[in-house]
């Protein structure tokens, strides 16, 4: 059968060009890979290349044609042993093979969220990747029946249950290794890791040079294999060398995959203000990694929830970021003692029941959450704390049945105003609970300014007990 | 007898790139062979790589002509030109050695076994297509054929391949990273990361630089203050070599030593391959960087396919009818795969919303 020719498209935009020059005429021998003419677009002259063999029986369009649209036949070609006559005057009549039909985009969900569409008729998602629906009356977790039963509670710094988490994980599992700067010999530069490499050995505790792109992308590509990398940080801060690796590879592998390549792999380490150590060791990540679809972000205040947690992200199949906090590394909690017992990523914790305001944080924020809560209640309002310990998924359904029980809501977080964690949560609880709102929700964030030195200033740009309280009563209208 | 890097007959590179490139660098190979003449081929090895060349070839045609029209979108990154390296590195690896590259990828996947209707249905982005669709032409993988993709950032795969190689490590089971890059990711400062931790745990990953001369649509001499990419790693003390990429058999050869090399607990290994895209760095590239000579020669001279051929007839009495038949049947199986991926449907709609994140870890 004669073969048409088409108007190429050179470019992802090219709708249509000139057909500049032919360098092959009729009754020439065609091979593939022989440059047969020249198209102009707008952009460059490109050349065509044959793909298929045989005689150029006739071309269609002649030298000098403009606006030639893409797809158009231009010449024909007969194949070996075909009549050269024959197929130049069968020429043009192929079929256009279909191009891409838009298709999806007459069945898309509804832009406007970015959630997965609610109704009867949508598309299922299979694996919870979208946010659930709120149901209209939304009901709290509750995570007081996450200790086990009976379980001896030990008194623990955050930093102990850390450590402790890697350890029970890496006992069960021997496909989960710790690698970072200072995590081995050194036992941490937070002492987060201390112990590990004694019990572990080298092979599975292993110090890394700084080099914080090389050594993501190293656990991210043991990761992919199946191994369970935990990837410290010395501080999120180095991470922003190796964040193209934790997004571009680690979160968006499954999706490019087709579903084929998990990333089981946690990022940890300290995130966020510590004391006096200026704007590049300060920065607090949590709306950066929380914005990326393929990732999970964990943000602990209490020490039973930074081990529990962390159990779970060594355990998740998916890429975890676990941000923790050098302040509170030193703070200790109740933590219940055994291996049993886990977290669930994606659940907040009502960690002071009230009835007048809701405060929402995570992380050290909930230091100001909770002291805020004391000096109101010797005011007479009964705040309710809830601290979301995921940033995502987030647990906004926990955030929601608050809000419809006490329509006033503050957040809080250190990192910055803008698109930061807060402004998302005070944007959920608007869409799923605006009719029970009695007044705007408030936040009280970090400043929007670089983290500074001096020791007043520092101060100044983070939050504190006194913002929150003022905010609460504001949206109390007191 | 440790033999330092060598360079096996290459095809003249760029005055600059010629003029540093030296016989050898102070590395160890750890190889034993002394030098040799050009390895041969048996027929039936001849055979195979004729087969396997021709397959990337008439695939990477049809790809681009299926761009043109219109039913292949977005950036397309053809291989034509280069195809010997990764068919020369495939035929010296072994069952579970993993490979990985970056955006140009077409031809590894077909080297390492992988459909090619599941690779030209992912390039139309339809539901058949290596990743349903969802990743297109820079983003295809494969568990089963150990091929861990095609990657978009341009270097990222030099750090997630050396991960590769740490996976066989921490395994212990035996197996190598063939990690491959262009000379325009040999830039990037991650590439030198991983070449550090590489050789100071000597994890098995031969680094495959190929060097087809321009990165993007800068020359190689432009963009590299050392154009000769095997001593890359001289200051981490990893071995190199340049290799004639354009002759399969010399590629092989080299591979067999870095493979060796990288089995046998000693490290990493680099090999230039030194070859040549025929066509522009994407479909919307006129190459206006090089002259029309240049690739003209590259093509009558040093052409991977047809060295093979020559051979064929030449030394091993292959008739023209046998060669045909060969072809019709390669040409046959590209057919299939762009009649597959022109009327396989796009994907379902519902999966847009699905393998985001995993419910459960895999058994």
């Amino acid at each position: 059968m004669p073969i048409d020719i088409l108007m190429p498209a050179l470019s992802p935009t090219m709708e249509e060009g000139k057909l500049a020059k032919w360098l092959k005429k009729e009754g020439d021998a065609v091979k593939a890979g022989d440059v047969i003419a020249e198209i102009e677009t707008d952009k460059a002259t490109m050349e065509v290349e044959a793909v298929d063999e045989g005689i150029l029986a006739k071309i269609l369009i002649a030298d000098g044609t403009e606006n030639v649209a893409v797809n158009t036949p231009i010449a024909v070609i007969a194949a070996d042993g075909e009549d050269v006559s024959t197929a130049a005057s069968g020429a043009g009549k192929s079929e256009k093979p279909a191009a891409s039909q838009p298709q999806a985009a007459e069945s898309a969900p509804p832009a406007a969220t970015g959630e997965a569409p609610k109704t009867a008729e949508a598309p299922k998602a299979e694996s919870a990747a979208a946010h659930p629906p709120v149901p209209a009356q939304a009901k709290a977790y509750d995570a007081s029946s996450e200790f086990p039963a009976g379980a001896e509670i030990v008194h623990m710094t955050m930093r102990e249950a850390l450590r402790d988490a890697m350890a029970e994980e890496m006992r069960r599992d021997g496909d989960v290794f710790v690698m970072g700067e200072e995590v081995a010999e050194y036992q941490g530069a937070y002492k987060v890791t201390q112990g590990l490499l004694q019990e572990f050995g080298p092979k599975r505790v292993i110090d890394t040079p700084i080099t914080e792109h090389g050594f993501a992308g190293i656990g991210v590509g043991a990761a992919l294999t199946g191994l369970k990398p935990i990837v410290e940080f010395m501080t999120f801060n180095f991470a922003m060398q190796a964040i193209d690796q934790i997004i571009n590879s680690a979160a968006k592998t499954l999706y490019m995959s087709g579903g084929q390549m998990g990333c089981p792999i946690v990022f940890r380490g300290p995130n966020g203000a510590a004391a006096r150590v200026a704007a590049q060791h300060s920065h607090d990540y949590a709306a950066w990694y929380s914005n990326v679809p393929g990732l999970k972000v964990v943000m602990p205040y209490t020490a039973a929830d930074a081990k529990g947690l962390l159990k779970s992200a060594i355990r998740d199949p998916n890429p975890v970021i676990f941000l923790e906090n050098e302040i509170l590394y030193g703070r200790s909690f109740d933590v219940p003692r055994g291996d049993d017992f886990l977290v669930p990523i994606g659940k907040a914790r009502v960690a002071r029941p009230g009835t007048d305001v809701t405060i929402v944080s995570f992380g050290i924020g909930m230091t100001y959450a909770l002291g805020a809560a004391e000096a109101l209640a010797k005011e007479g309002i009964e705040a309710e704390v809830i601290d979301l310990r995921t940033i995502r998924p987030m647990d906004i359904e926990t955030v929601i049945a608050s809000v419809q029980k006490t329509n006033r809501c503050v957040a809080v977080e250190e990192g910055f105003p803008q698109s930061g964690v807060t402004a998302e949560i005070g944007m959920r609880i608007m869409e799923a609970a605006f009719d029970y709102l009695d007044a705007p929700v408030a936040r009280v964030t970090g400043k929007d300014v670089p983290m500074p030195y001096a020791a007043n200033l520092e101060k100044l740009a983070l939050p504190n007990i006194g913002e929150v309280v003022a905010a609460a009563k504001a949206v109390c209208y007191r | 007898m440790a033999i330092a890097a060598r360079k096996t007959k290459a095809p003249a590179q760029p005055k600059t790139a010629a003029k540093g490139a030296a016989k050898s660098n102070s590395a160890k190979s750890g190889a034993d062979k002394p030098l040799s003449n050009m390895p041969t081929f048996s027929k039936e090895e001849e055979l195979h790589a004729y087969h396997e060349m021709l397959l990337i070839r008439r695939f990477e045609e049809k790809a681009g002509q299926m761009y043109g029209m219109g039913l292949i979108g977005g950036f397309c990154h053809l291989y034509i030109g280069q195809e010997a390296v990764v068919v020369g590195m495939q035929m010296a690896s072994k069952e579970g050695d993993k490979v990985i590259t970056g955006y140009r990828d077409h031809g590894h996947m077909l080297a390492c076994g992988m459909e090619s209707r599941g690779v030209m249905a992912e390039l139309t982005g339809r539901r058949g297509g290596l990743s349903k669709g969802k990743g297109g032409s820079m983003h295809m993988f494969s568990r089963e054929k150990h091929f861990y993709g095609g990657h978009g950032i341009v270097g990222a795969q030099v750090s997630l391949g050396t991960g590769l190689g740490f996976a066989n490590w921490y395994r212990g089971d035996n197996t190598v990273s063939l990690t491959y890059f262009g000379d325009g990711a040999a830039n990037q400062g991650q590439v030198y990361e991983s070449f550090n931790m590489a050789q100071l745990w000597k994890l098995p990953v031969v680094f495959v630089i190929e060097n087809n001369r321009y990165a993007m649509g800068t020359a190689v001499n432009r963009a590299s203050a050392q154009t000769d990419f095997s001593k890359r790693g001289l200051s981490f003390g990893i071995p190199g070599e340049q290799v004639d990429g354009m002759d399969v058999r010399a590629v092989r050869d080299a591979a067999e030593r870095a493979i060796e090399h990288a089995r046998s607990g000693k490290g990493p290994y680099i090999l230039e391959m030194q070859t040549y895209r025929y066509r522009g760095h994407s479909m919307s590239d006129p190459a206006k960087y090089r002259s029309k000579d240049e690739v003209q020669r590259m093509r009558e001279e040093h052409d991977p396919i047809e060295q093979v051929r020559g051979r064929l007839t030449r030394d091993f009495k292959i008739g023209e009818d046998e060669l045909k038949a060969i072809d019709a049947k390669v040409r046959e199986i590209v057919n299939d795969a762009a009649e597959f991926a022109t009327h396989d449907p796009e994907p379902d709609v519902s999966e847009l919303w699905t393998d985001i994140t995993l419910e459960k870890a895999r058994a």
